[in-house]
């Protein structure tokens, strides 16, 4: 990929409820990006990096992105070594299937599954303080808004953990791709020093 | 481990002030909401509440445009309230850039605005926010629900509502102490802890913020999942780093920056 055909960030419009939180945090970060995937929007590409903010159901993020036939060159850019930054349900969807949606398959990119969180109060809404589990990654605190949580089957993905009631998946990173369980966008700073750090890992 | 919020409440009137209510005198200004919540962000506010007190057509549109202007500035979650009623205005304060909206009075009348809601948004949208009175002791403390602002009172058992109002989609109960809202006496203890403990989803405290050791009671006596103050916070008695700094020492989890 070379370097000019990346500067530009594809945000994937599904559709969905955080778009507008994530484009704004974007906006701040002065991160140029434009909206792909809708109708009258530009198709998604497989020279320029993707976030894909997802908010709602397992099922229903993959029936969204199937219904824009999304799907295939989603996975294909991810199989082609194209960075992804994934948000929330945008993590999940890269496993193979979540208790959240029995007989969906997820994108299956990455193996292990996905399972409701295990505590007194589900969804987990607040601060969390999240630690690394790759080197030289700060730890801090990020919002969170979420019932379910991955389970690797392969540890080394792991990139941050936290925890509630449980030590439970918070990030991965695995060679392009980079997804986190909480809302960076609504993270204060640090959330957005992560996205910032992503965006110029990768542009 | 997840963290114990602080969020100011900013009631906001037609005009697109925020007001406090002062007893016997009506309102006063005490500045620029946006202003406002740009202090309370840069303090380390883990979220912050903005109630329309006005429930008029053009306190709504005020909402909206400031709801706007807000989220492209703040960079953590707010929830905006007061006389919301239909799933249209909550969709309009949405895609405006609110994360959540409260529900009171509206959701007494018609309960099924809860499930619209969640059905609509997600579960994590919508709090119902709940006044409450302390009525009679049974086999069981038993409060009261109030609504119209505190104004009107029902038959209703708060801690039933919250519990139907959980079923239908509720994904957090913001609840108000009526026998303590304005006091500065401290949070009800013994009300948040009943709710906490017998809940599946967060309580955030109100009414009786006084000093950082009443947070520091409310959150290990009252096990509230959070807790809400407005007038402690706009008169400046003490920042928001600096109740942390209480509540850090007296070791509640805390989101220090």
């Amino acid at each position: 990929m070379n370097s000019s055909a990346s500067s530009l960030l594809q945000v994937i419009d599904y559709g969905g409820g955080n778009l507008g939180s994530v484009c704004r945090c974007l906006n701040r970060l002065k991160i140029p990006y434009q909206l792909v995937g809708a109708e009258e929007q530009p198709a998604l590409s497989d020279q320029l990096p993707v976030l894909l903010p997802g908010v709602g159901s397992f099922s229903g993020l993959m029936e969204k992105l199937a219904q824009r036939n999304l799907l295939e060159p989603l996975q294909s850019l991810l199989k082609a070594g194209v960075p992804y930054l994934g948000i929330c349900v945008g993590l999940q969807i890269l496993f193979e299937v979540s208790e959240e949606s029995p007989g969906v398959a997820g994108l299956s990119i990455l193996p292990g599954p996905v399972q409701k969180l295990k505590a007194s109060k589900v969804p987990q809404i607040g601060w969390n303080y999240i630690e690394p589990c790759q080197m030289e990654s700060p730890s801090g605190y990020v919002y969170f808004v979420n019932s379910y949580v991955a389970h690797p089957a392969e540890p080394q993905v792991l990139w941050y953990t936290a925890e509630y009631e449980q030590r439970f998946c918070a990030a991965i990173r695995h060679q392009n791709i980079t997804a986190v369980q909480f809302h960076p966008e609504k993270s204060g700073v640090f959330g957005h020093q992560m996205v910032l750090d992503w965006w110029q890992s990768v542009c | 481990m997840l963290t114990k919020r602080i969020i100011p409440c900013l009631d906001v009137d037609s005009h697109g002030r925020t007001v406090k209510g002062v007893q016997f005198q009506g309102l006063r200004d005490v500045g620029d909401p946006l202003e406002m919540a740009l202090r309370y962000q840069e303090q380390g506010a883990d979220e912050l509440l903005f109630l329309d007190i006005s429930a008029s057509h053009e306190g709504r549109e005020t909402m909206v445009s400031l709801v706007e202007r807000l989220s492209e500035v703040l960079m953590i979650p707010f929830t905006v309230g007061g006389g919301i009623s239909s799933l249209q205005q909550v969709l309009r304060l949405l895609s405006a850039g609110a994360d959540k909206v409260s529900v009171n009075t509206a959701a007494v009348q018609s309960p099924s605005l809860i499930s619209e809601i969640a059905d609509a948004c997600g579960r994590q949208c919508c709090v119902l926010a709940i006044d409450a009175r302390f009525w009679k002791r049974t086999d069981r403390p038993v409060w009261q629900v109030l609504t119209r602002g505190g104004r009107t009172e029902t038959s209703m058992d708060a801690f039933l509502w919250a519990s139907q109002a959980v079923e239908l989609g509720a994904g957090e109960i913001l609840l108000t102490s009526w026998d303590r809202d304005g006091t500065r006496s401290g949070f009800d203890l013994e009300l948040n802890r009943y709710f906490s403990d017998n809940l599946s989803v967060p309580v955030i405290a109100s009414g009786g913020a006084a000093g950082p050791q009443s947070f520091v009671e409310v959150f290990a006596e009252g096990n509230a999942d959070a807790a809400l103050a407005a007038s402690i916070f706009h008169d400046g008695e003490y920042s928001i780093s600096q109740l942390k700094d209480v509540l850090h020492n007296a070791g509640i989890a805390v989101r220090v920056l």
